[in-house]
């Protein structure tokens, strides 16, 4: 049996990652928590923690706050401040190639490149998500009515890449093929980049909040059903004309959460409920319910405990 | 669901055009001494300087959701920044949300009944407007916002009372009335008014429809009935309606709204009407609701209704905005209540007759 180690920690937990064997927790309130390593808080922002993701290397953790600071969190608790932009809420991060960073307030992104130099990007409507193309330094910006594709270090004009409603969180596919949005309709939307072809992904009762590609990109995992849904992407046109897989299928929650596996064709889902499972695509079986929670990171409620859950997936599927 | 709605935080909107007086007003509620911490999204941060620890800015981004219907808007950036305060729940009581001069309150009002995390985290409590007693009437004449906002608000504060004379107020409180019958409204200088009397109002609670009486007839059965005078005394008695008849507390079937309106030029186009009837046929009432609003969704602002359905002993309320509505069971009619349905529309090209001749075509046999 695993073992579960609570933590408790002061406010919302924004996200949960590991930094290396040490699992860091941002909290809305301001503080990042560890488990299992020297540190066990560390204060980053003075006026909330809003976004936070890990560095591409996996040794720390970028964090955006009601500051308008962009912290750099070692798991050792050292932090390094990357940027300020006074009075602006950075709620959108993402973590670039070359230690590059991009943020997003309303209107306005930058991205802030390893030498310190920091480049700014303006839309017409608000910027709703952000994702560095696996290869090159290109940034996908998820909008009103689609997204907007940047070359961050060369000229030229952005691409556009639009359909119709509000898009939300943007992902690239890990062989930069696909870009697909979650969007505020209980849908997803995908690009074939190669011709633009749209991808439509529908049928959710609720609003996608969690989506994760699986080892090699061959799943695409989301939230927003009673069942983790994985649409296939290994063919050539993606997701088109299949059925997607559904996983750890429950009569009575919905799944808010999903991680896949860095390596197997495992995934963890959480529940709303707070339940965790972790279940392995080929033949669905449930390795383990893990642990139930009291609520799972990420849902809009006021919780103050965190689980180490990540920790005790990773312990379990290493046995 | 009962655990979530008691913990969701309550939002307050205000509304008004530039200079009425909302940031005196959100500082007013601030500096009071009352032990509620507020979050304030503001569109800018504006000269006023807002004294508060918790302050957003927040851009009016309106979406159009993806249903095909041209009414149902969401203001995308408070759908974000509801989000982001929730992280930090705990920091926090309630929230005030100051939109621009110009701002359509329909897409705010609208977030917090569409988009499901909003609406599970917090809950629209009133909309307010702050209307400046001098210029409303020019500001009436020259723009469809100023007329949005009072049709759409819960309370109306009718502030710079002190810079216009007795009977321009009345005839600007006419004007109010005019178009929106039932809002609360207070006269007030420099916005001095009781916290309590703007938020905490649960305007949108079903359980907090009491009555539907347009406010200034309840007025009118405590004080007499030259209180009724801004609203229809003025110059058009000649309309023959029935105010005079509302001081029994029979609740007569008034339409004042559009019986005033017609017979007078007139620059507003947003009128509103009440209906009464007996006992509902439910199956009738819900197919008749759901067409109309489907398909005069758009030009309806607002909509409340306290029904009784045949064989059931409870009061159902139902209210909406746009295309949004609903309803619930409320609680059992009271012995000695008169059972009856009411409904009232406040919007704009609504065609009363044939509203009044479907609805009491729901009237059970």
């Amino acid at each position: 049996m695993p073992v579960t180690a609570p933590l408790d920690t002061d406010g919302f937990v924004v996200s949960a990652t590991f930094l290396g064997d040490v699992a860091a927790f941002a909290s809305g309130e301001g503080s990042v928590f560890f488990a299992g390593g020297p540190e066990t808080q560390t204060p980053v922002h003075k006026n909330g923690l809003l976004c936070a993701t890990p560095s591409l290397d996996g040794k720390s953790l970028i964090t955006g706050g009601g500051d308008g600071k962009i912290c750099k969190v070692s798991a050792d608790g050292s932090v390094e401040e990357l940027a300020e932009q006074p009075r602006k809420w950075i709620d959108i991060i993402a973590a670039g190639p070359q230690d590059s960073v991009a943020f997003a307030s309303g209107r306005t992104a930058w991205v802030r490149l390893k030498t310190g130099e920091i480049k700014e990007f303006q839309l017409p409507r608000a910027f709703a998500g952000l994702a560095f193309a696996p290869k090159g330094m290109r940034l996908a910006a998820s909008r009103y009515d689609g997204v907007t594709l940047f070359w961050v270090n060369a000229a030229g004009d952005p691409q556009e890449l639009s359909w119709k409603g509000a898009h939300g969180h943007v992902t690239y596919s890990p062989d930069g093929k696909y870009l697909v949005t979650t969007m505020q309709e209980n849908a997803l939307h995908g690009w074939r980049l190669a011709d633009s072809q749209d991808m439509r992904m529908t049928g959710y009762p609720a609003k996608v909040k969690s989506v994760s590609w699986s080892a090699k990109g061959k799943y695409l995992a989301t939230s927003g059903a009673q069942a983790a849904i994985l649409w296939p992407f290994m063919g050539k046109s993606g997701p088109m004309g299949q059925a997607p897989l559904e996983l750890g299928v429950r009569g009575d929650s919905m799944v808010t959460t999903v991680c896949c596996h860095p390596q197997e064709e495992m995934l963890a889902i959480g529940y709303q409920d707070g339940m965790v499972m972790a279940v392995r695509f080929s033949d669905n079986a449930r390795f383990c319910c893990v642990v139930r929670v009291q609520a799972l990171f990420l849902r809009l409620r006021g919780i103050r405990r965190a689980i180490v859950w990540r920790l005790v997936l990773k312990k379990v599927l290493l046995e | 669901m009962s655990e979530a709605a008691d913990s969701r935080i309550p939002v307050t909107v205000l509304t008004g055009y530039l200079g009425a007086g909302k940031t005196t007003l959100l500082n007013r509620i601030l500096s009071e001494n009352h032990g509620t911490r507020y979050a304030v999204i503001v569109n800018e941060f504006g000269e006023i300087g807002i004294d508060n620890d918790l302050l957003v800015e927040s851009d009016e981004e309106v979406y159009e959701m993806n249903n095909g219907c041209i009414c149902c808007t969401v203001r995308g950036d408070l759908i974000r920044t509801v989000e982001n305060l929730m992280k930090r729940k705990g920091a926090f009581d309630a929230i005030i949300v100051e939109t621009t001069g110009v701002a359509d309150p329909a897409p705010v009002a609208q977030t917090f009944f569409m988009d499901d995390d909003v609406r599970e985290a917090a809950k629209l409590d009133a909309v307010v407007a702050v209307v400046d007693a001098r210029h409303v009437q020019q500001r009436l004449k020259d723009t469809k916002e100023a007329e949005d906002q009072i049709a759409f608000s819960d309370v109306i504060l009718l502030n710079k009372t002190d810079l216009v004379s007795a009977e321009e107020l009345t005839g600007v409180e006419a004007a109010i009335r005019k178009i929106n019958p039932y809002a609360k409204i207070h006269h007030t200088e420099r916005c001095q008014i009781e916290i309590g009397d703007v938020l905490d109002r649960g305007a949108f609670e079903l359980d907090r429809i009491l009555d539907l009486d347009p406010e200034f007839l309840k007025k009118a059965e405590h004080a007499h009935d030259h209180e009724c005078g801004p609203d229809c005394d003025h110059d058009h008695h000649h309309h023959g309606h029935d105010h005079g008849h509302a001081h029994d507390h029979d609740h007569p079937d008034h339409e004042c709204g559009p019986d005033c309106d017609h017979d007078h030029e007139d620059t507003h186009s947003v009128k509103s009407f009440s209906f009464t009837a007996g006992d509902l046929e439910p199956k009738v009432f819900f197919d008749w609701i759901n067409q109309v609003t489907q398909i005069q969704g758009p030009n309806i602002l607002r909509m409340k209704g306290i029904l009784a359905f045949k064989d059931d002993p409870q009061r159902y309320v139902v209210q909406g905005i746009h295309m949004i509505v609903e309803g619930n069971h409320q609680r059992d009619w009271k012995n000695g209540e008169k059972r009856e349905s009411r409904i009232v529309f406040i919007g704009r090209e609504l065609d009363g007759a044939a509203l009044k001749i479907a609805f009491e075509a729901c009237v059970a046999e």
